[in-house]
């Protein structure tokens, strides 16, 4: 399994990248920053599972946890309102 | 942009959800079910992987991805896979179809 790089309560930022083929990080939620709530596990990575290879090492999966006025600019609910997002590690960079 | 499919909507204006149940038809819980032995129950012979039969729904065409119904891509998806892990082939296919189409 590659190690987890990031921890509960550490903030992180979604890598901005728009590669084609199958793809489990959701497009509205890439160049966001949150904050991680859990690690979910490891699993074999769906990119690579999707092309026909095993997918290993399994990768970390983690919850993050953004706030919806960071991710829709003319969100207008509560400012305490969130959107939790699960993504891979490679996905994730430090913010 | 590129690198997003017509599934990837979040976000977008998409019209009102419509929350009503309906019941499936006997030949989408086939395919449900022929997609579930496919990918393989725990223990069992994998054919292919979801990852694979959601790149195959992904990769359809913007308007055949809005024109088929929810098994109908999954059907899409499932003889996609199946073609590139060599289980059946293009031709097999054809031919199998033209003479399930002659018998009307």
């Amino acid at each position: 399994m590659a190690e987890a790089k990031f921890k509960p309560g550490e903030r992180v930022r979604v890598v901005k990248a728009y590669p084609a083929g199958h793809v489990r990080t959701p497009f509205y939620i890439r160049g966001c920053s949150g904050e991680v709530e859990r690690i979910c596990g490891a699993f074999a990575n769906p990119e690579e599972l999707a092309q026909m290879r095993d997918g290993l090492p399994p990768q970390p999966l983690y919850r993050v946890r953004f706030r919806q006025r960071d991710v829709w600019p003319d969100y207008a609910g509560p400012v305490a309102d969130v959107v939790e997002v699960e993504i891979y590690q490679h996905w994730l960079e430090a913010a | 942009m590129s690198g997003r499919g017509p599934h990837d909507m979040g976000g977008l204006p998409a019209g009102k959800v419509e929350r009503t149940e309906h019941d499936y038809a006997a030949w989408e819980r086939r395919i449900d079910a022929m997609a579930v032995l496919l990918w393989g129950q725990k223990g069992a012979k994998k054919v292919f992987t979801v990852d694979e039969h959601r790149n195959a729904i992904e990769s359809l065409p913007p308007a055949d991805y809005d024109r088929l119904s929810y098994y109908e891509k999954w059907i899409h998806a499932l003889t996609r896979c199946m073609v590139h892990r060599g289980v059946v082939s293009d031709e097999e296919l054809s031919r199998k179809m033209a003479e399930v189409q002659k018998r009307g």
